[in-house]
């Protein structure tokens, strides 16, 4: 494991005025105020990290980082600790009612927001499951269970794939014999989600970290969504 | 010098009170805010049964007219997990409501990427608010996150009044209002108050059973006061969640030194860094309740935590960890106790850790059962059986 050094500035090719611009847009978040109320530097958030125990990582140095405004560290942090959070909000036991792992989150949303190298990368593998929760409205879905994707869950995996049909037929409640999705979804569902992403900012999102990932949702959505009637779907 | 009574702690009791919450009782804002036209709130139904919560407020769950939000990954990689909460109402007969017109709340995906946002998060809970809704049903939430982050979206909406206006145009756009529930109800609280009468039916005999409890992160960790807590529990000092219902099913639950630690499901790292999922979770869950405890079986109530702690013992094997603990939901306990096929209705196939010596000793004869299961997926093959059915499952 690379220890993370914060004593050097490591981004030092992107500008200070870059680095504060981002951290402008992460505390004009509405949750902001919610999230950070200063640091006791006391490591009850560390005791109950798990990333903490693993990673090089610590949601007291996120706190003290965002507390202290310390742009360049905050920016570092941004570029590498932020995706070894497990999002447990274990750290929410905090005495002075900070949520690091919320500050994370939102630290996370404008890495993506902004297309940053951090957010790309973090996201490199990840794409097919974007897809699927945007796509069909389930997360993951029976088909998933493949032994190439879950060597490490032993050969009970070989067995699930192999009867999988089967197996799902016999599952007694009818919303469940589906293999693509986790239940049956009502096509009118699936546009009303589409919809969503695209009146909310979500589909420009994704086009700033997975040009490719775009492309193929657009394809999928549009095709969905004119069959439903939906030829403009500008919001504003 | 001030001379203090000095109580020691296992003498005294934690006795919550409500006037004196450090925090708002939100249902209070609700009523309130649709006082004043800004959103609708769908009522709890008429049926329901009250629980305490952290700082003492009573919630109330509904026994009946229940909108089941399932959950992805249980649905889709242990659907014998949904399949046990069906069943259990339908054994008690109740009215209940199985969706098709529902998405998966994608906060899984929001947690592990951040390729959402506030306002896409809470338009996709309110859809989901507004369908159950529509059909006049009241949302019971299966998955531990989806639970806790409504709780989070019920609260932002309650308090950013841009994001309500925000999210009730979108809804506009849908042709949907901008509905929320009075109480954020996850299963296992509908299965906690549940505990008696599921104790009246119970067919198998489990006091021979240790059991050791995990429970969900984003079930107590957030929007905390909205969990169940129980003085006869933990002292209140923890949530009941889980415990409580094994504790009426007769089962011992054994505590251990890491029960307030995650399982190590992280979200991302689960799909694309199992690494840390599988090294924290036998770690710092399965080793410690296997020194401590040694229990028959750890029982949890979310899709990821099942996930975590049973898949990652397998690697674990190899290296020679403390693992072979199997790993159920309350739901599949709870049938179980009543009855229910372990195959047919709890589908323990699709569970990873072995089981079979704790179904063994409840005394189930578990080989003619897996024959039962088989013989039924064996007419599925040949075609003579498209499906299998709830009588099916019952035979
Ligand atoms: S939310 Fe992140 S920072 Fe907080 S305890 Fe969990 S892993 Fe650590
Ligand atoms: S628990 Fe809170 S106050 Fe203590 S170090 Fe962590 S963020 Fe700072």
């Amino acid at each position: 494991m690379m220890a993370l050094d914060l004593s050097q500035n490591k981004h030092a090719d992107v500008s200070y005025e870059e680095k504060e611009r981002l951290f402008e847009e992460v505390k004009a978040d509405e949750r902001w105020h919610h999230v950070l109320y200063g640091c006791y530097e006391c490591g009850i958030c560390v005791a109950a990290c798990p990333s903490a125990r693993f990673y090089d990582f610590s949601p007291r140095v996120i706190a003290q980082a965002v507390a202290r405004e310390d742009i360049d560290l905050i920016y570092t942090l941004m570029s590498d600790s932020i995706w070894d959070c497990s999002q447990c909000f274990s750290c929410d036991r905090c005495p002075r009612q900070n949520s690091p792992g919320q500050i994370i989150t939102v630290m996370r949303e404008v890495a993506v927001k902004n297309g940053l190298q951090t957010a790309k990368d973090a996201l490199q593998g990840y794409g097919r499951i974007i897809y699927k929760i945007m796509a069909t409205g389930s997360q993951v879905s029976p088909d998933m269970l493949q032994p190439d994707a879950f060597p490490d869950w032993g050969t009970h995996v070989y067995e699930i794939a192999e009867n999988l049909e089967e197996w799902r037929r016999a599952l007694p409640p009818e919303t469940l014999h589906t293999t693509e999705t986790g239940w049956k979804v009502d096509q009118k569902t699936i546009i009303e989600l589409y919809l969503i992403w695209h009146m909310t900012g979500v589909m420009d999102l994704i086009e700033g970290v997975d040009e490719g990932l775009f492309m193929i949702l657009v394809d999928v959505m549009e095709e969905r969504l004119e069959e439903a009637g939906y030829d403009d779907i500008t919001f504003d | 010098m001030i001379h203090l009574p000095v109580v020691k702690a296992t003498d005294r009791k934690f006795e919550a009170d409500p006037d004196n919450a450090p925090t708002e009782d939100i249902r209070e804002e609700l009523f309130q805010l649709e006082k004043e036209g800004e959103l609708e709130v769908i009522r709890v139904p008429d049926n329901y049964i009250e629980l305490p919560t952290k700082y003492g407020r009573m919630k109330k769950i509904p026994v009946e007219k229940t909108w089941h939000h399932k959950s992805c990954g249980q649905c889709g990689h242990i659907p014998g997990y949904s399949t046990s909460i069906f069943w259990l109402n339908r054994q008690f007969g109740l009215d209940y409501y199985d969706p098709t017109d529902q998405t998966s709340c994608t906060a899984w995906n929001y947690y592990a990427s951040a390729t959402s946002n506030p306002e896409a998060q809470a338009a996709v809970a309110i859809r989901n608010f507004a369908a159950a809704d529509e059909v006049g049903y009241f949302p019971l939430i299966h998955c531990g996150t989806s639970f806790g982050h409504y709780k989070e979206v019920r609260h932002a909406l309650v308090h950013q009044h841009d994001l309500r206006r925000k999210v009730k145009k979108i809804m506009e756009r849908l042709g949907k209002k901008l509905v929320i529930p009075e109480e954020i109800v996850h299963y296992s609280e509908w299965v906690l108050a549940m505990k008696d009468r599921i104790a009246e039916r119970q067919e198998i005999d489990m006091s021979n059973i240790t059991a050791t409890v995990h429970p969900a992160c984003h079930y107590h960790k957030l929007i905390e006061e909205d969990a169940i807590y129980d003085s006869e529990i933990y002292g209140a000092q923890r949530t009941a969640i889980v415990t409580g219902t094994l504790q009426a099913l007769g089962i011992n639950v054994g505590d251990y030194s890491t029960w307030f630690d995650c399982c190590g499901f992280g979200f991302r790292h689960i799909l694309v860094s199992r690494d840390f999922s599988r090294s924290f979770s036998v770690q710092r869950k399965i080793e410690v309740m296997k020194e401590e405890v040694d229990p028959d079986i750890v029982v949890t109530h979310d899709t990821g935590c099942v996930t975590t702690l049973d898949q990652s013992q397998f690697a674990g094997r190899a290296h020679d960890k403390k693992v072979g603990l199997p790993v159920m939901s309350d739901s599949q306990v709870a049938a179980l106790a009543m009855g229910a096929h372990p195959y047919k209705v709890l589908q323990l196939h699709w569970h990873n850790t072995d089981n079979k010596p704790f179904l063994r000793k409840l005394g189930l004869d578990i080989d003619k059962q897996w024959a039962e299961f088989q013989a039924e997926v064996d007419l599925i093959k040949a075609g003579k059986k498209e499906y299998m059915t709830w009588e099916d499952a019952d035979k």
